[in-house]
């Protein structure tokens, strides 16, 4: 027997169950279902391509694993209510909230959850309006937009602004609930941002909160973490570190996380920016370089860095770190 | 009288489903969807009023299905139709329009004959309420 799961639009992507019907009587094979989805690729390239984060991955395996027992479910003909998989990622900024939620989209897509599979990323501004009736339009369309995939709000907490009762974002939260809880099947919404605001935030929207099931915690990368990361992009660059820069790079990191407005690994990829920058001044001012010196970042041009100087000052207060 | 407007209007009225996937083609093809609606099919009754803005950078046609339910709450008893606009030059047309919705009595239209200067007849086309 079976049961393609009960969607309002069967459209196109959505394949219950392929030819290769994993079912056979009463019995399912969970690994050739989860095979068949593809989704363990994309949970490797996850483990591959990001540093640390291991209970957001684990959170993740989770989750498709869920979805993958809910599909057999389905199979088998005892399918359940439509999952609610509406997330909130808390955490300080640059430790991987938007790119962890690209990929979610991405699996949620391979295990048939969403339809399309894409991101929609959103602020507040996308979101409410100017002035009276501006703002139901706005939501709304952004809505539309989303549907099929999965809508991130980024800084979700700005949506509700007690200190001023005719804030238009109350407007925007209703219309946000309403859609998540009656088109479950079209979209996925992710709520993002810093974790005790994020907290407060849902503690003054009980409606929201009670929609949103899964927590995600992401926290702050060590300092090792930060170096592989550093790596990681240096290579993406096609640029190489010196022996004597890696080392200026790891006291860097130290000295940075220290330092106040530190963005994980954000603050690195700036830091990498502005080397890359002084590096370019120094080989223009070389005149003539090989291969290896174009494409080799030194320790002066890390050590130059603002950082080193708070330290020399011996003034850690020091605010904006270039 | 069953109007016959616009794509697969001697079909069957279509399901929501079938919608859907007609919506998903047209996406697909990067056109943007709109609906329209209106109470008088008259053939020479080309603007039908919008029901919001047409939907661009729509990926799927849950929005647009979702915006046909809000329209057929406050327009059930009126011709709903979903366009689909092709905006790559050398088109820059609809490629796909199709009647969703219909009053549940459809409008008759009465030929009426009306002569002019030298006994010129002149043909025209009324709708006609029941």
């Amino acid at each position: 027997m079976r049961k393609v799961r009960a969607a309002t639009f069967n459209t196109g992507s959505r394949h219950g169950v392929s030819d290769q019907d994993p079912v056979v009587s009463d019995t399912v094979d969970l690994k050739a279902l989860l095979e068949e989805s593809k989704v363990a690729d994309v949970l490797d390239e996850l483990d591959r391509d990001l540093i640390g984060l291991k209970p957001v991955k684990n959170r993740i395996r989770e989750i498709a694993s869920l979805l993958v027992v809910e599909k057999a479910r389905a199979a088998l003909g005892v399918s359940g209510a439509p999952l609610s998989l509406h997330m909130s990622f808390t955490g300080n900024p640059g430790t991987g909230k938007t790119t962890v939620a690209m990929r979610m989209a991405e699996i949620l897509h391979r295990l048939g959850h969403v339809r399309k599979g894409h991101l929609v990323a959103v602020t507040r501004d996308d979101l409410v309006g100017q002035y009276i009736g501006h703002t139901a339009p706005k939501t709304k369309e952004v809505l539309k937009k989303a549907m099929g995939g999965v809508l991130f709000i980024d800084e979700a907490y700005y949506l509700y602004r007690p200190e001023n009762e005719r804030d238009y974002g109350q407007e925007a939260i209703e219309i946000l609930m309403q859609v998540m809880e009656n088109q479950r099947e079209d979209l996925v919404v992710i709520f993002a941002g810093y974790k005790s605001r994020i907290e407060r935030f849902f503690e003054s929207n009980p409606g929201l909160a009670s929609r949103v099931a899964h927590h995600i915690d992401f926290p702050d990368y060590s300092e090792g973490e930060l170096l592989q990361i550093a790596d990681r992009m240096v290579g993406g660059l096609g640029l190489q570190l010196s022996a004597d820069a890696r080392q200026a790079l790891s006291e860097y990191v130290e000295r940075r996380r220290r330092q106040p407005n530190f963005a994980n690994a954000r603050s690195i990829r700036n830091a990498l920016d502005r080397a890359r920058l002084r590096q370019a001044r120094r080989l223009i001012e070389a005149g003539r370089v090989d291969a290896e010196t174009l494409t080799t970042i030194e320790a002066a041009d890390i050590r130059a860095s603002r950082v080193f100087d708070a330290v020399r000052d011996d003034d850690s207060t020091k605010e904006a770190a270039c | 009288m069953r109007v016959t407007q616009g794509t697969f209007s001697f079909l069957p009225d279509l399901t929501d489903e079938q919608i859907a996937r007609q919506v998903d083609y047209a996406l697909s093809q990067g056109w943007a969807v709109s609906i329209e609606h209106t109470d008088d099919a008259h053939p020479r009754n080309v603007y039908w009023e919008m029901w919001g803005m047409p939907m661009f950078d729509l990926k799927d046609a849950a929005g647009l299905m979702y915006e046909l339910a809000e329209c057929r709450k406050v327009f059930g008893d009126r011709y709903i139709k979903v366009n689909a606009f092709d905006s790559t030059l050398g088109f820059e047309t609809m490629r796909l329009s199709f009647i969703v919705n219909r009053p549940a009595v459809e409008p008759d239209f009465r030929l009426t004959r009306a002569e002019g200067p030298g006994r010129n007849v002149q043909y025209g086309l009324e709708t006609r309420r029941q």
